[in-house]
């Protein structure tokens, strides 16, 4: 109340700080989910190789433990399957990943906008 | 392998001896390849490019020294937001694996020389050398309660049964799909790149329309690059963090 100017100006430095910050972060998410259709496709590449990267040590491990163990078709039924579970879960895994940035970025985007509270 | 064709667009992945005779050394071929050449001038470049663009030492970088820094910045920065103050010891290993696949992928964009991350057994190995690495860390911090990492938290007791094995095969998988992504963006590029160039004589007066197309794919080529290098570091970054936090 007393020093208005004081107020004003540090209010200005904050905003100021702020629409840097968010700038900085723009610029660093390289990565960031819906920028472009590029890095989409980046996403969807990073799903689907992380879905058959479990099916494929999961069949591997299956076909291993087969000549092993002897047990033919069994093993590589129980670890196909459980690939199966293993991709969905690497699959959730990124969705549940690129969901929280999404929020991130935008509630750095919604509290850059306007004030906070 | 494409048989019969001389200029398949896979020829630029062959590998070949350097020298006429195979080393062999206890039954396996050891020879000097163009891909460990590609190697070898790749750890050349990176070591010449950061000792001589730091020997000033500068208090205001100049342009050399810069990049040294941008580099360095990146890393550090991806380390610490991705593992915290406790990845800093391992930040040599990370800044390496960063330098190395960067200029292992810029280098072979450049005509006429080979590009060592095309190849899946070399980024695999990388990607395993950084799983083995990752869980003895996580061993070595967590004893053997590193092994509640596969189960997930909170989860009733019963469903161990099911959920520990699928968590060790999402777990086994890491490094494949680590490796993968890289190798095969890599070669995607490149035979994108040959096949489009073989357009562009074909069609003749046409074919400025590819050459067009290659023009700009070469430069996508180098985000990619970059990119691929990124991601490889901050998915090493995320690795790390769950070895040392456990989720």
């Amino acid at each position: 109340m007393t020093e208005p100017d004081d107020q004003s100006s540090l209010k200005q430095l904050d905003e100021r700080l702020k629409a840097a910050r968010l700038q900085r972060d723009k610029d660093r998410g390289i990565n960031q989910p819906g920028r472009s259709p590029a890095s989409n496709a980046g996403v969807g590449f990073r799903i689907a190789v992380e879905m058959v990267a479990a099916l494929v040590v999961g069949v591997g491990i299956g076909l291993l433990l087969d000549n092993w163990l002897g047990t033919k078709p069994w093993m590589l039924i129980l670890f196909f399957i459980l690939g199966c579970g293993a991709g969905f879960t690497n699959l959730i895994r990124v969705a549940r990943d690129i969901d929280r940035k999404t929020r991130l970025a935008k509630q750095s985007k919604d509290s850059g906008g306007g004030q906070e509270g | 392998m494409a048989a019969g064709e001389k200029h398949s667009p896979l020829d630029q992945f062959k590998i070949t001896a350097l020298s006429d005779e195979p080393t062999m050394l206890g039954g396996f071929d050891i020879s000097f390849t163009n891909s460990s050449a590609a190697m070898l001038v790749t750890v050349l470049a990176v070591t010449s490019f950061l000792v001589f663009s730091m020997r000033g030492r500068a208090l205001i970088p100049g342009r050399w020294q810069s990049c040294a820094e941008i580099c360095y910045e990146i890393v550090a920065n991806m380390l610490r937001d991705n593992v915290g103050s406790e990845g800093r010891k391992y930040f040599p290993f990370i800044f390496s694996i960063f330098m190395f696949v960067l200029f292992g992928n810029l280098i072979g964009l450049i005509p006429g020389s080979f590009t060592f991350t095309s190849h899946v057994i070399v980024t695999f190995v990388m990607a395993s050398v950084i799983f083995i690495g990752v869980t003895a860390i996580g061993f070595a911090r967590h004893g053997l309660g590193y092994c509640r990492m596969f189960f997930p938290h909170g989860a009733p007791l019963w469903t161990a049964v099911i959920l520990v094995p699928i968590e060790l095969v999402s777990y086994l998988s890491r490094p494949l799909s680590l490796s993968v992504r890289l190798f095969a963006n890599m070669v995607v590029g490149h035979v994108l790149l040959k096949v489009i160039a073989g357009f562009v004589i074909a069609l003749g007066f046409f074919g400025i329309v590819p050459l067009a197309f290659l023009v700009g794919i070469t430069a996508l080529e180098f985000l990619v690059a970059a990119l691929q290098a990124y991601i490889f570091t901050i998915l090493t970054c995320i690795y790390l963090h769950d070895a040392i936090h456990m989720h």
